[in-house]
């Protein structure tokens, strides 16, 4: 007998409710989970680099890494001294909460203030994927041009920061950092914007203070 | 590229409901996908298609149904459906804000229903 059945349900539940356990994970130990996303390149693990050095003795922070294939980008982290996890996803687009979930298994949180998901570079699917993080944190580089958040709206519209990476090669491109700024703000007026240059280190203090603030927030 | 994760959640979905409805087989699965998902149907098509071949799901045909994208403006509060590419940048047809409009609908990614037989 043929029969037709109403189902209604969102296809994404399942990662949405293993977020909701990561939410919760996080919380009860004060932790500050924040999501970096970005294009291939733009400079999520040399902002990390320069991160982790330069607040080693202010905040406790430890890097999950996501990566197509290689630990290349968890080796550069733990040459700073910080723990990085390597998830491979072998292929895979985006880190979703069940690979976080596994990835945390290995990691010691009561010891830490701060927890960098670096996702896998692609301004696309990492959105869609609820990691049960404090805040997504966006990085453009002013070599991808200022178009992006315009082109690429949902990773904007749901960050809460967007870094603008590699300012010191603004004499070099045509990156309008007002434009990139607007179009940014009018998919999502609250998002702060930083621009950084995380090779000469020029701007990078405002998002310290950011960060700060934010893992202080958490503890209380 | 993230088809194949949403094929899987899918799949996961329809397997509970065929345990609970008793279907044995599935010839067909509504799914809604808003203007604003960035799932692509070809892709989910093939990424389905392979996950499920030699299973009770092979053959099941994917039907999409779209739901527009509606906004609210966030100035005057009108309600409307903008009929251009730049979707987050519309033109309020009201007062003309373009700017930060909430979205009302045009995130979905839901199943909206299978059919099968017992």
């Amino acid at each position: 007998m043929s029969k037709a059945i109403p189902v209604i349900r969102n296809i994404l539940d399942a990662n949405n409710r293993l977020a909701d356990q990561l939410r919760n994970v996080y919380a009860e130990n004060n932790l500050l989970a924040l999501n970096l996303m970005s294009s291939p390149g733009a400079g999520k693990t040399s902002l990390l680099e320069r991160t982790l050095n330069d607040l080693r003795d202010e905040l406790r922070m430890a890097v999950i890494e996501g990566d197509l294939q290689t630990d290349n980008d968890a080796r550069r982290v733990a040459a700073t001294g910080a723990q990085a996890v390597q998830i491979n996803t072998e292929g895979g687009c985006h880190l979703d909460s069940s690979m976080i979930l596994e990835a945390l298994k290995q990691m010691d949180l009561a010891a830490l203030d701060v927890l960098f998901i670096e996702n896998v570079g692609n301004l696309v699917c990492p959105a869609e994927f609820d990691l049960g993080e404090r805040a997504k944190v966006t990085l453009l580089s002013v070599t991808e041009g200022d178009d992006k958040p315009e082109k690429y709206p949902m990773m904007f519209a749901q960050s809460k920061v967007l870094l603008l990476n590699k300012i010191d090669l603004l004499p070099y491109v045509d990156f309008d950092l007002d434009r990139a700024t607007r179009f940014a703000r009018a998919l999502n007026p609250e998002i702060v914007v930083f621009p950084v240059s995380c090779r000469t280190g020029e701007g990078l203090e405002p998002w310290y203070v950011w960060l700060k603030e934010a893992a202080l927030a958490e503890r209380r | 590229m993230h088809e194949m994760s949403i094929a899987d959640a899918l799949i996961r979905i329809v397997e509970t409901e065929m345990a609970n409805h008793g279907l044995r087989t599935v010839q067909r699965i509504t799914i809604q996908h808003g203007a604003l998902s960035t799932m692509v149907p070809e892709a989910l098509d093939l990424a389905f298609e392979a996950m499920t071949r030699g299973t009770a799901l092979e053959g099941a045909v994917l039907e999409y149904e779209k739901v527009p994208l509606s906004l609210r403006c966030s100035k005057c509060e009108t309600t409307f459906s903008p009929e251009v590419r730049s979707l987050h940048f519309a033109p309020c047809p009201s007062c003309g804000e373009e700017f930060a409009h909430a979205v009302l609908t045009g995130k979905e990614l839901n199943i909206a229903h299978i059919e099968g037989d017992t």
